[in-house]
């Protein structure tokens, strides 16, 4: 796909688990040399029907460089799904919806944008990249909703980071659904306050054991340290200390 | 054949626990387990008043091992007795409580509140922490200190009592020798290595405390010589756990001199590990046939 990121299809034998979008995945990574936890990677896409998810994987170590290096009929040992997904409103409700993305962040996106889809809500996107080239699965996020693009080189869409793009203040969106690197995610929930605006963001703390276990991955609310693996990935604004 | 052992007064079905720390109060697991399959488990670190524990990042992922510096997060020994024990009651396996403290009145106050509890048998004093201040390795490091420690709750809790030993220390059979003379009913060894990890791109510590706590396969070698050293020297079980990840491990604690061991960081890897390697024992057993768990001795 773009640089250094693989987008990851996996089946299994039995039928996968129903899922929402925001959950993930903890993949273990065999037979590297010295390399002993599960990563944890967002569910970018399910389809129950074709028995089928997909995971975007950014190759940034050891571990995710073997995950990005997985062939057609390599096995996978995934624990999943696990999390809590964004806050879907109920059918019926109405939600103007903005799903805003940065670099491999925007992988819950596309499930996420679907199931919204789904409800017969209108999602519109927001993804931010370092450059043209490292905008993901623009073609799949166009037949969801429309699409607006930022870029730091200026080379695709609106120059700087997603709080520079007008779309961001425009008060016709209620909800905004955010993932990315941590520092534009603040930001992001920043203007989100200013604004009024409901604000989910998904967070990627790092982390071990995935299931709430180890207490390492832990994320400083307003009710004190809690795990984002467990209580998250997800979190809505208004539990955190960002703003 | 017959996998059950005995620590002090606690009889375990098969010689598999985890360890505390890394399966959270079991239920995280329950997807995974079938408790009836473990010889119990070991939950959190309990103190006497909640605690935050420390700031994040406090994990680094090393050469096949993990950094951690939780720093003794938990509700608090009332909110334990309240809100988990219900739950933790019910669990068809031995359950023991890993009891921390920064004053030894503190140890003593939480380990009377644990001696109420008729579904825990048995506590893992833990004067080992490297994680917290006055964590409790401050009374781990010396035979005097951890000596101190295990009287005064040896006069409060009248069950199997079972203290968590450092590595962090000159020497660790002195201090095996000074628990079991104060009345420690069994050691259990070896709590994390304190270690460091540095980001040289960012030239900053990846843990929050810069120090912190090593686990995982890497600690193994120094574990079992470890347990090895301390049961040639003392006459209460030793419950060896460091770096297990495979029944061949667990085989290797139990030949070091080890009764029963505890399963950690693999957990993380492998939710369901604790199980397999309790089957795996028992493979192990038929294979050489053992009939009894002490059978597993070197030649």
């Amino acid at each position: 796909m773009g640089t250094s990121v693989v987008r990851l299809v996996l089946t299994a034998p039995d039928p996968l688990p129903a899922m929402r979008p925001g959950q993930f995945a903890e993949l273990r990574i065999d037979d590297v040399k010295d390399v002993l936890l599960r990563r944890p990677i967002s569910i970018h896409d399910f389809c129950a029907g074709d028995n089928e998810l997909s995971l975007l994987v950014q190759q940034v170590g050891k571990g995710t460089e073997w995950l990005c290096g997985r062939r057609e009929g390599d096995v996978v040992n995934a624990v999943l799904p696990l999390g809590n997904g964004f806050g879907l409103p109920a059918d019926g409700e109405p939600c103007a919806p903005l799903l805003i993305g940065g670099g491999v962040g925007v992988a819950p996106l596309l499930f996420l944008g679907k199931e919204l889809r789904r409800k017969g809500l209108a999602p519109t996107f927001l993804l931010g990249a370092r450059a043209a080239k490292d905008v993901l699965c623009r073609e799949q996020f166009e037949e969801v909703g429309d699409v607006y693009v930022t870029t730091e080189k200026g080379d695709d869409g609106v120059q700087g980071f997603v709080t520079d793009h007008p779309v961001l203040r425009d008060r016709r969106y209620d909800s905004f659904f955010v993932c990315g690197p941590k520092p534009m995610m603040v930001a992001v929930a920043k203007v989100a306050d200013e604004l009024g605006t409901r604000c989910e963001v998904s967070l990627e703390n790092r982390m071990a054991c995935g299931i709430g276990a180890c207490l390492c991955c832990v994320e400083d609310t307003k009710e004190g340290n809690v795990c984002v693996c467990k209580e998250g990935p997800v979190f809505n604004i208004n539990r955190l200390r960002w703003t | 054949m017959d996998l059950s052992v005995r620590i002090g007064e606690l009889e375990l079905r098969n010689p598999v626990l985890t360890a505390s720390g890394t399966f959270g109060y079991g239920t995280e697991y329950a997807d995974f387990v079938d408790f009836n399959c473990l010889g119990g488990i070991v939950v959190k670190g309990t103190t006497l008043h909640a605690r935050e524990g420390n700031p994040y990042p406090r994990m680094a992922e090393t050469p096949s091992g993990m950094l951690n510096a939780v720093g003794l997060q938990n509700k608090g020994a009332r909110y334990f007795v309240e809100h988990i024990y219900p739950v933790v009651s019910e669990l068809p396996t031995q359950v023991i409580v890993n009891v921390s403290g920064s004053t030894i009145d503190d140890y003593v106050a939480v380990a009377a509140m644990m001696n109420e509890l008729e579904r825990i048998p048995a506590i893992e004093l833990n004067i080992s922490c490297p994680n917290v201040k006055q964590g409790g390795m401050a009374f781990g490091v010396t035979p005097e200190g951890a000596a101190s420690v295990v009287k005064a709750v040896r006069e409060v809790y009248a069950k199997t009592l079972i203290v968590k030993l450092s590595p962090n220390v000159t020497d660790i059979v002195a201090i095996a020798r000074a628990v079991e003379e104060a009345g420690a009913d069994s050691v259990s060894l070896i709590n994390t290595l304190l270690g460091m990890a540095i980001d040289a791109e960012r030239r900053r510590p990846l843990l929050s405390t810069v120090t912190g706590g090593l686990s995982g396969p890497a600690v193994k070698p120094v574990a079992l010589r470890m347990v090895w050293q301390v049961a040639q020297a003392v006459s209460i079980p030793v419950i060896g756990m460091g770096g297990i990840r495979t029944a061949t491990d667990a085989v290797e604690f139990l030949l070091a001199g080890a009764t029963a061991v505890e399963i950690g960081t693999a957990n993380f890897i492998d939710p369901s590990v604790s199980q397999k390697i309790a089957y795996g024992i028992a493979e192990y057993m038929a294979r050489h046939g053992m009939e009894r768990v002490s059978d597993i001795t070197m030649l």
